[in-house]
């Protein structure tokens, strides 16, 4: 850990390692939503996988490195090993190509375009931090708050887990009553 | 210039509005369900960069909940595309449109 610290606040190391974590994750991102060389839903899948690992890295880069595990083990082994089951389960054959019609296309750039002039605009009028940031993204201390600041969220979390467990063996019992 | 804020808030909106347009685009359920994991994820960079810039934690305790409540969210919508796939033997947007008018 020593070692990462030392590593992580010198200066040059960290940002060719951000530029490197970041074209990771936004090359992969475009591999899972507009693959050229395959519609099939298991290359996208992999391509998800890949980019939830680089995004772990630039977590370790923020001094999150609590959530850059929790990232890769629930994100990156989880939920994909269930995306990939479901995959498996449902046999899907490679997406034919079909028409993408012009509504559906004008649409969704029209929305995306709103979406990033937000966000422009938004980042326009951050403003630099003024001082170095200092925090450490220690897990004590991110424990320390889950249970005193966060505990009834943390509670009503664990009671939403079970409640979305109860229904997914409801939903997947063979007949539906 | 060293890395700051904007460099990750950057990467994020470029994450958020890749996934957007999956949703959109897309016509296969769980790639468009992959697309949502991927804005979900954004909204995650986001909040850790915020998190680490403003020296608190609070938002780093923010995403370990988005990350448990998108695990069972998976599962859920997951559970639903199987039922439906049972029923339609599709999982393609354009061919669920009983509730079209």
């Amino acid at each position: 850990m020593e070692a990462i610290n030392n590593l992580l606040s010198g200066g040059n190391v960290t940002d060719v390692l951000f530029y490197v974590f970041a074209a990771l994750t936004l090359l992969c991102a475009v591999l899972v939503v507009a693959n050229p060389f395959s519609r099939s839903p298991v290359t996208s899948a992999m391509f998800l996988v890949l980019a939830i690992i680089s995004m772990s890295g630039l977590f370790v880069l923020l001094h999150a490195f609590f959530l850059a595990a929790v990232q890769i083990l629930v994100y990156a082994g989880a939920v994909m090993v269930l995306f990939l089951f479901v995959i498996m389960l449902l046999d899907l054959k490679e997406e034919q190509r079909r028409r993408i019609k012009f509504f559906s296309l004008a649409a969704g750039l029209v929305s995306v375009g709103i979406v990033v002039s937000i966000f422009v605009k938004s980042l326009a009028s951050i403003k630099p931090a003024a001082a170095e940031p200092t925090l450490e993204g220690e897990t004590s201390a991110l424990g320390k708050l889950l249970f005193t600041q966060y505990t009834l969220p943390f509670e009503v979390v664990s009671v939403l887990l079970l409640v979305a467990m109860v229904g997914v063996i409801l939903l997947s019992k063979k007949k539906l009553e | 210039m060293t890395v700051g804020l904007h460099h990750y808030l950057f990467v994020s909106f470029m994450l958020f509005s890749l996934g957007l347009l999956g949703v959109i685009l897309r016509r296969n359920l769980l790639v468009i369900y992959m697309s949502l994991e991927l804005m979900l994820n954004a909204a995650n960079l986001a909040l850790v960069s915020f998190s680490r810039f403003n020296n608190k934690l609070d938002g780093q305790v923010l995403v370990f909940f988005i990350i448990t409540v998108a695990a069972a969210e998976v599962a859920v919508g997951l559970a639903l595309i199987v039922a439906l796939y049972r029923k339609r033997q599709s999982a393609h947007v354009e061919d669920l449109t009983s509730m079209k008018l």
